[in-house]
């Protein structure tokens, strides 16, 4: 089975993330990694073709050719090749704008099974697979806690908001993974060495058969006005427990009229 | 305008989260209608007139009662298409988040997601979020319409109108591929009290709570305020806790009117999925943890000893 795996490259967590003033885009000129959420996407993957004993797990991607040192993190552990969609004409592209680029690329590859991580590290996003699936017209089942496949079925369980819910689905499918389904392996060193070896393509948007005016800000629709500081909370109190803390609470609590 | 709120059930009761964004919908656009999607919902459609909504549209078919994005994302935008909506609102959650990404891609529609705010801005729709952590806050817009918003949980309140909405007929015409994936087995949580979105006082336990067995003292307090317990990634990672109610980054968004937290050290990965609580009430021994930078209210000390006596407090002054 051939499996697609989106992954992203985002500037790497910490204190030092910002939006450029400028473009009101994410600055991604600092330290840069793979989306932590992907990484159980990758393994997900690998588990589905080791299982099965053949298989070839494909990185799709879109971003800048840098990317493709981030990317290797998942080639290292054990991911066949990376397709990375990368073109000046896709800057600034939102949630419509990429799953075009990536629906095409996957629809490229002819992928049996798609997997996304949980969300974006960085534009908090927890939506692209939904829009993927619907433009590769496959079913989707999204936030897996608890997957298996085989013989082209799909078994998942996921947590909402009310409960458990087990779907199922033949493939072809999209599938997205909570960071509870699996713990992500860690690349051995003969992984970090083969890694850049493996096959990564870089292609254009007109590669993967995606017009310029569907890419990129042409291609979006939606747009970021103003940045602004967060407001401060205001006064914050803090006391040490003498005996007299929970009283100290309550007189709090009953002063914001929760008791 | 016209706009179109997708009104999320569970059961017999419509999401609070849904009701909320009806009401902040009918304040920003007098034209606001709510739909409801699902099989046997038409008895629904009241609570939804009183909330905020000019009409309700009630699409009932067969295939649309199991919890699954796709039928709906076939059914509302069937629904947008035929009546021209700009705008269709969500709240937040597993489902919600799933509908509007493919409606994205159904309608070309641009999609803004975890907004805190919204406003009418002379016949233009600006949504406010904040990014990166809860470090900046965004003022977003949208170059066409439909205009498509996912808003955080717990972003408003629901408020009772009075009036009661007209309530409309539609069909939905679920496509093949929207039908691939089953549901086959679903299991409510068994929680005496309200999940942790719904629950307006969460009292929160940390690292810092030190066993499973404690949480007891947590869950007392939680009662005599009548709200709910909820965890941090730590407490589930270690088996302690439920999942279910675990907060932050790769748990669940909250905004609670109170959050008490008890052992908890108030790391950036859960502060984002908490830190628009209205109120933050923290206890920890450690005095530089920094759940103290942002909480209204702090107390350095050990929880085993001031949560017990909280409690007893609370229960007193109740009577």
């Amino acid at each position: 089975m051939k499996i697609a795996v989106c992954v992203k490259e985002v500037p790497d967590s910490g204190p030092a993330r910002k939006i450029d003033p400028g473009s009101k885009r994410i600055d991604r000129s600092g330290e840069r990694t793979l989306n932590p959420f992907d990484l159980n996407a990758v393994e997900a993957a690998l588990k589905i073709r080791e299982a099965a004993g053949d298989g070839e797990v494909v990185l799709i991607s879109m971003g800048q050719p840098k990317a493709l040192e981030s990317i290797r993190k998942a080639l290292a552990m054990g991911a066949d090749r990376a397709v990375l969609v990368s073109d000046d004409a896709a800057a600034g592209s939102d949630l419509v704008a990429t799953s075009a680029v990536l629906a095409k690329a996957i629809e490229k590859e002819g992928a049996e099974l798609v997997i996304f991580g949980q969300q974006a590290s960085d534009g908090d996003g927890a939506v692209m697979w939904a829009a993927v699936a619907d433009r590769l017209k496959m079913p989707v089942i999204s936030q897996i806690s608890e997957l298996e496949v085989s013989g082209g079925n799909v078994k998942a369980k996921r947590q909402t908001e009310f409960g458990y819910d087990t779907i199922e689905a033949a493939v072809p499918a999209v599938l997205s993974v909570s960071d509870a389904v699996n713990e992500p392996r860690f690349a051995s060193l003969k992984g970090i060495m083969g890694a850049k070896k493996k096959p990564q393509d870089v292609v254009s948007l007109a590669d993967v058969g995606v017009d310029a005016g569907e890419a990129g800000e042409a291609g979006s629709k939606t747009t970021v006005l103003n940045l602004a500081p967060p407001p401060s909370r205001g006064e914050t109190v803090k006391v040490e427990d003498d005996g007299s803390g929970a009283q100290k609470v309550l007189e709090f609590l009953m002063e914001r009229k929760y008791v | 305008m016209s706009t179109l709120v997708f009104l999320e059930h569970n059961g017999s009761t419509i999401t609070k989260g849904s009701l909320g964004v009806l009401g902040k919908a009918a304040s920003v656009d007098p034209d606001t209608a709510g739909v409801l999607v699902g099989s046997g919902v038409a008895g629904l459609a009241d609570q939804a007139g009183k909330y905020g909504a000019a009409k309700v549209f009630v699409i009932d078919d067969a295939s649309l009662e199991a919890p699954l994005p796709q039928p709906r994302v076939d059914a509302i935008a069937g629904l947008v298409q035929a009546q021209g909506f700009d705008n269709v609102l969500f709240a937040a959650s597993v489902l919600a988040s799933d509908i509007a990404g493919g409606l994205s891609s159904r309608l070309g529609a641009g999609l803004n997601w975890d907004l805190g705010d919204i406003t009418n801005d002379g016949g233009e729709l600006v949504g406010r979020r904040s990014a990166l952590g809860d470090t900046v806050l965004v003022d977003v817009g949208w170059t066409a319409t439909p205009r498509l918003a996912l808003f955080r949980a717990g972003s408003f309140d629901p408020s009772e109108s009075g009036a009661a909405g007209a309530v409309e007929n539609a069909s939905a015409d679920v496509q093949d591929f929207s039908q691939g994936a089953k549901l086959t087995a679903q299991d409510q949580e068994e929680s005496s009290g309200p999940s942790i979105e719904e629950a307006d006082i969460l009292v929160t336990g940390g690292r810092g709570v030190g066993s499973p067995e404690a949480f007891s003292e947590l869950e007392d307090l939680a009662k005599a305020l009548g709200g709910a317990v909820a965890s941090t990634r730590a407490v589930v990672d270690s088996g302690w806790y439920p999942y279910a109610t675990q907060i932050g980054q790769t748990g669940k968004v909250v905004s609670p009117k109170l959050y008490i937290g008890a052992g908890v050290s108030g790391a950036i990965q859960h502060k984002v999925g908490m830190q628009s609580s209205q109120t933050i009430v923290s206890i920890n021994k450690d005095g530089n943890a920094p759940i103290f930078e942002f909480s209204d209210f702090g107390v350095v000390g050990d929880l085993h000893e001031v949560v017990p006596k909280l409690t007893e407090l609370v229960k007193e002054r109740k009577g």
